[in-house]
C-alpha cells in the first residue's frame, strides 16, 4: 500500500462545491482531501458514504467513489459496503441531525459492532439544510425557528454517546484548525475498527459562532486541551497549565504535574474528559479520547465465511438442492 | 385377528393440541414420511402468535393439517377426515371442521374438569352428545405414554411430553406408514440426549403397536403413491426454505455472491436462518438493528458488487419504503422478499393474507416503479426467487418477491430442477473506463454497474435526481421528466423477458378465475373439480408477474365472458387489473380471515357468479 501517493488535488471531483460562503465545511473538505491523500490507499478503493444534510453533500466533491444516501442511513449503507468488500477504505460523512437524531440507531449499532468505518460527524448544533431548527446537540434554551422561546430539549454529548456505544476510536477536532483535522483523520485512518470523529463545525448562516468560545485560535489555547497519546494533559497559551485526574475529579495543576494521556487505557478516563464539556472552569477536550483494539465486524464476518468454506469445501449448489432425503419418481 | 387394510385415495388429517404439545413437529414428521412414501401432499400449519399461549385454552391451540393423496393435489384440504385432539380446547376449536362421520381421536387424559374449565366448557364434549355423528376414538394417551415409559429416567413431566410421538406412531399405524424416517430423525435430533431419543422412540413404537393391540380401530388404511407423477427427483420443501435456496441459486446463476441484510420478523425469519447456515456458498448474512438497516446494508452491499437482498413481512416492508426508493434512484440490483401476513399494523402475525400487493406497487413517495413477482406454492418459491434475482441483475433494479405465511410454512413435494437447465444471467460489472458513464443505458435501459475498487470508474451516486448519462446531480426540469420516464420504461421493459402465462382449462369459457400467490391451490382445485364433475365452463389464470403484467393478458381476458379475482384481501389485484384493462370487468372476491381459501369456497363462488347470484 505504501507505494500509493496521492495529492489533495487527486481527491477533488469536477463538481462545483456549493456550501455557503464562510461555511466550516470548506476547511474540513480541504483537510480531509489532504489527509486521505496520505493514507496510502488508491483512489478507487476509497468510498465516501453520506446521509442527508449540508455535510452529506461531501461525496460529490471527492474524487473517489461516493454514495449520497438517505437521511440517517449512511452508517447502515456503509456497513453493507464494507462488509461486502473489507478491502475498501469506507468513510461516512454525516451531521449532528443525520447521525444522532434520525440515524441514531444505526450510529450506535455500527459503533458497538466495531465496523471498520471512519465516521466524520460535523456538529454545528443546528439543522442547516432545512434552514435553522434545533438539533439533538443544540444547547437547551437555543432559540431557533422551531424553538422560538428556547429549546427545551437537552442535548447529546456526542463523545459520551460514542464512548458508551463501545466505539473503539473516539476523537474530536474543530473546523478552525485544519492541521488538527488532518492529524486526527490520519489517526482515524490508521485505526483498525470504527472511528468516530466529532468535528465542531460553524454554520455561518443559522448558528454562527456556536463554537466560538472554544474554536478561535486564542480560545483554543485557553479553553481546550488536546488529548494526544503519550502526551501530557497541558493547555494554555504557553502550555503552562495541566490537568490531573484523581478520585474521579479533574484538577488544574502546573504543566509539570499533568497526567500523561493514554487513550488505550481500560480505565474510564475518556468519559471524564468528555464531561469537561459541562465544566465552565475547565477546558473542553479535543483530540483522541479512546483508541482500543478489538476485532472488527467486517473481518469477523469474512473469517466465518472463509473458515466454513475451508472446512466444508466451496458450496455445491447441486448438493444443496439434491439432498439425501430426495426420492426418485419414474 | 388381523385388521383389514382399506385403500383410500385422498386423506386430510389435522393434528391439534396445545402450543407446547409439539403438534408442528408431529405434523412435519408425518409430512416427511408421507413424502417418502410417494404421495402428493400439501400442509397447512396454523399456530398462535404467542410461543406458549396459556396452556389448555382455546387461544393456545396449535394445529397442523396435512392432506396426502394418490393423485395430484393443490391444497391442504378443506375438510379433515381425521382430527387428533390432544386436549379439550383443541377438540372444541376444531371438531366442526371434520367431515361428517370422520374420525376424532381424543386424548381423554386432557379432558379433566380443569381442562374443561380452561377450554370454557360447561360439560364434557366427549360425553354430552357434541360429537354425535363422528367416530370418536377416546384414548387416555397420557396414561398410555406413562405406561409405555415406565422405568424411563425422564421426569414424569418429560415423559408426558413424548405423547405427540405416541400419537404419531398411532397415525403411522392407521395409515400404514413406515417408522424408520422418524426413528432416524430422532437419532439425529437427540444424538446428545440419549434418554430423550429412547423415550420418544419407545413412545412412537408404543403408539404404533397400540393400533394392533387395543383394537380400537375397525380397520387400517393405505394411500398408495402417486402413479402419474412427473418423472424426476423430488424432495419435500417449505416455502421459506425454497426462497432461501432460490436466492442462493439466483446469486450463483448471476455469478455473484449473495448478501442478506435482515431483521427477524414473523413469518420471514426462517429465510435469514437458512441463509445464515450457508457460509460455504460465500453467503453473507447480517442481522441488523432494524428493518431499515437490513435493506440499507443490502443496498450498500449491492453497491460494492454483491447481490443484495433483504427479507421481511408487511410491517417491515413499510419501514423499508424510503430505502427502496433509494435503490430505484441509484438503480442498483436488490431483491426484497415480503412474506405477507395479515394486517394492518401488527395484525395477525402468524396468519395468512395477501394484502401487500398495492403497498409493493405504490407504497413509496413519488413515481417509484419496480418489478413485482409472487410465488404460488412452496416449490414455486424457488423458481420465483431465481426469477427475482434475474430481473434485479439484468435490469439493475430492486425487485419485490411476494410470498405469504401459507407458502412460507406450508410444504409440498418439490420436483427438483435439472441443474443444467437453470437459466444463467451473468451480471455485467464494467471495468473499462473508456466511454464509461454512470447513467448510460443498455438495450434494457439498465445502467452500467461499476463497483468501488475498479480503477478509473470513480463516480458518485445517490438519492438526488441524476442527469441522464453523466449521473451528475441535476435539477433540470426536462431531465427529471426524462429520467422518470426512463425509470418507468425500464421496469415496463421486463415484460419482454417474461412469458404470457398459460390458462388452465378451456381457451374460451363463461368464466375466467384470475389469481396470484398462494390462492393457486384452492383456485386450481376448485376450477378443475367443477369442470370434471359438473362440466362447468370455467378456466384458471394465475399470475406470477404482477408488475409489469405480462404481454397478452388483454387477449386472454377477451376470451371469457366474466372474470373473477379471488384474493385474500379487500380488492387489490382486481383494482390493478381494472385500472390496466378498463375494457374488461373484474369481479373481486375477497377473504380476510387469516385463513386461506378453501377449494369449496372457490367452487361455491364460481357457481354463484355463473348463476347470476353474485
Amino acid at each position: 500500500m505504501s507505494a500509493v501517493q496521492l495529492t489533495p488535488k487527486d481527491l477533488k471531483s469536477d463538481q462545483e462545491v456549493r456550501w455557503c460562503p464562510g461555511c466550516g465545511d470548506y476547511a474540513i473538505l480541504n483537510a480531509t482531501q489532504a489527509a486521505l491523500a496520505e493514507i496510502g490507499v488508491p483512489r478507487e478503493k476509497m468510498t465516501i458514504i453520506s446521509g442527508i444534510g449540508c455535510s452529506s453533500r461531501f461525496p460529490y466533491y471527492m474524487g473517489c467513489y461516493g454514495f449520497h444516501g438517505i437521511h440517517g442511513r449512511a452508517a447502515a449503507i456503509a456497513t453493507g459496503t464494507k462488509t461486502a468488500n473489507p478491502d475498501l477504505s469506507v468513510w461516512v460523512v454525516t451531521g449532528d441531525g443525520d447521525a444522532m437524531s434520525i440515524g441514531g440507531n444505526h450510529l450506535i449499532h455500527t459503533m458497538r459492532r466495531n465496523v471498520d468505518l471512519k465516521i466524520l460527524m460535523f456538529n454545528n448544533q443546528i439543522y442547516g439544510l432545512t434552514k435553522g431548527q434545533y438539533s439533538p446537540t443544540s444547547p437547551a434554551g437555543l432559540k431557533t425557528k422551531t424553538s422560538p422561546f428556547g429549546s427545551v430539549d437537552l442535548p447529546f454529548n456526542p463523545i459520551n454517546l460514542a464512548l458508551g456505544s463501545g466505539a473503539t476510536f473516539v476523537a474530536r477536532t474543530v473546523d478552525t484548525n485544519p492541521k488538527h483535522i488532518k492529524s486526527t483523520l490520519l489517526a482515524a485512518a490508521a485505526h483498525k475498527g470504527v472511528a468516530f470523529v466529532e468535528i465542531w463545525q460553524n454554520c455561518v448562516i443559522f448558528n454562527d459562532g456556536a463554537w466560538k468560545d472554544w474554536s478561535t485560535k486564542d480560545a483554543r489555547a485557553e479553553r481546550t486541551i488536546d488529548l494526544q497519546p503519550g502526551q501530557p494533559l497541558v493547555y494554555g497559551k504557553d502550555n503552562e497549565k495541566g490537568l490531573r485526574i484523581s478520585g474521579g475529579e479533574v484538577e488544574v495543576v502546573a504543566a509539570a504535574d499533568a497526567d500523561v494521556w493514554d487513550p488505550t487505557t481500560a480505565a474510564p478516563l475518556a468519559y471524564v474528559m468528555a464531561y469537561l464539556d459541562e465544566r465552565e472552569d475547565l477546558p473542553h477536550a479535543l483530540g483522541i479520547f479512546r483508541q482500543h483494539d478489538k476485532p472488527t465486524y467486517d473481518a469477523a464476518v469474512k473469517e466465518q465465511v472463509d473458515a466454513l468454506t475451508a472446512k466444508k469445501g466451496k458450496g455445491d449448489l447441486k448438493k444443496l438442492i439434491y439432498t439425501k432425503d430426495a426420492w426418485q419418481v419414474g | 385377528m388381523s385388521i383389514a387394510v382399506t385403500r383410500q385415495d385422498d386423506v386430510v388429517i389435522r393434528f391439534a393440541g396445545d402450543s407446547g404439545d409439539g403438534m408442528q413437529i408431529t405434523g412435519n414428521q408425518f409430512t416427511d414420511t408421507t413424502a417418502l412414501v410417494g404421495n402428493d401432499l400439501a400442509t397447512f400449519p396454523d399456530f398462535p402468535a404467542e410461543i406458549r399461549a396459556p396452556a389448555g385454552t382455546r387461544a393456545g391451540v396449535s394445529g397442523f393439517q396435512i392432506r396426502f393423496s394418490s393423485t395430484d393435489i393443490y391444497t391442504a384440504g378443506d375438510i379433515p377426515d381425521v382430527l387428533v385432539a390432544m386436549n379439550a380446547a383443541a377438540l372444541i376449536v376444531n371438531y366442526k371442521d371434520v367431515a361428517p362421520g370422520g374420525i376424532i381421536i381424543a386424548n381423554t387424559g386432557n379432558f379433566t374438569e380443569r381442562d374443561l374449565q380452561k377450554a370454557k366448557l360447561a360439560t364434557n364434549p366427549l360425553e354430552d352428545g357434541t360429537l354425535d355423528g363422528y367416530r370418536v376414538i377416546a384414548i387416555d394417551i397420557n396414561a398410555r405414554v406413562t405406561e409405555a415409559l415406565a422405568g424411563s429416567p425422564l421426569t414424569s413431566k418429560d415423559v408426558l411430553r413424548c405423547k405427540n410421538f405416541y400419537v404419531l406412531g398411532l397415525m403411522y399405524w392407521l395409515y400404514s406408514r413406515p417408522l424408520e424416517p422418524t426413528l432416524e430423525w430422532l437419532a439425529a435430533k437427540f444424538a446428545k440426549k440419549q434418554d430423550l431419543a429412547d423415550a420418544n422412540r419407545t413412545a412412537l413404537r408404543a403408539g404404533y403397536n397400540s393400533g394392533d393391540i387395543h383394537e380400537v380401530f375397525q380397520g387400517r388404511y393405505e394411500v398408495v403413491p402417486v402413479e402419474n407423477a412427473l418423472p424426476g427427483t423430488y424432495r419435500n420443501i417449505m416455502g421459506n426454505h425454497a426462497v432461501a435456496l432460490g436466492l442462493v441459486a439466483g446469486a450463483e446463476l448471476a455469478g455473484l455472491k449473495l448478501f442478506l441484510g435482515s431483521y427477524p420478523i414473523t413469518p420471514a425469519t426462517d429465510i435469514l436462518q437458512h441463509l445464515a447456515e450457508l457460509k460455504e456458498f460465500g453467503v453473507i448474512t447480517c442481522q441488523m438493528e432494524d428493518e431499515i438497516a437490513g435493506i440499507c446494508t443490502a443496498i450498500g452491499a449491492s453497491y460494492a458488487g454483491m447481490l443484495g437482498c433483504t427479507t421481511t413481512s408487511g410491517p417491515g416492508l413499510a419501514l423499508k419504503t424510503e430505502a427502496i426508493g433509494l435503490a430505484i434512484m441509484t438503480e442498483l440490483p436488490l431483491v426484497i422478499v415480503d412474506v405477507q401476513r395479515a394486517g394492518p399494523s401488527t395484525g395477525l402475525p402468524t396468519k395468512v393474507e395477501q394484502a401487500d400487493l398495492l403497498q409493493s406497487l405504490f407504497g413509496r413517495n413519488s413515481d417509484a416503479p419496480l418489478p413485482i413477482i409472487a410465488c404460488a406454492t412452496p416449490a414455486d418459491a424457488f423458481d420465483c426467487a431465481v426469477e427475482a434475482c434475474r430481473i434485479a441483475v439484468q435490469y439493475m433494479t430492486p425487485v419485490i418477491l411476494l410470498s405469504d405465511n401459507y407458502i412460507a410454512n406450508g410444504a409440498e413435494p418439490w420436483r427438483l430442477p435439472e441443474m443444467d437447465k437453470l437459466p444463467h444471467f451473468p451480471a455485467a460489472q464494467v471495468t473499462d473506463p473508456a466511454g464509461y458513464a454512470p447513467y448510460a443505458r443498455d438495450g434494457k435501459l439498465a445502467r452500467p454497474w461499476a463497483v468501488p475498487g475498479t480503477p478509473g470508474l470513480e463516480h458518485r451516486i445517490g438519492g438526488l435526481e441524476k442527469e441522464h448519462i453523466t449521473g451528475n446531480v441535476s435539477h433540470n426540469p426536462e431531465n427529471h421528466q426524462l429520467m422518470s420516464e426512463l425509470r418507468r420504461d425500464k421496469v415496463l421493459g421486463v415484460r419482454d423477458t417474461i412469458p404470457t402465462p398459460e390458462v388452465s382449462g378451456p381457451r374460451e369459457a363463461d368464466l375466467l378465475v384470475v389469481g396470484w400467490g398462494s390462492t393457486y391451490g384452492a383456485i386450481r382445485s376448485g376450477t378443475e373439480r367443477l369442470r370434471r364433475e359438473r362440466n362447468v365452463s370455467v378456466a384458471h389464470l394465475h399470475l406470477r408477474h404482477l408488475w409489469p403484467l405480462a404481454n397478452g393478458l388483454d387477449e386472454i381476458f377477451a376470451r371469457y365472458k366474466q372474470i373473477l379475482v379471488p384474493e385474500l384481501n379487500m380488492g387489490q389485484l382486481s383494482r390493478l387489473l381494472q385500472g390496466e384493462y378498463p375494457d374488461h370487468r373484474f369481479l373481486h372476491y375477497g377473504k380476510v380471515k387469516g385463513k386461506p381459501f378453501t377449494a369449496r369456497e372457490i367452487r361455491e363462488k364460481i357457481t354463484a357468479v355463473l348463476e347470476g347470484k353474485s
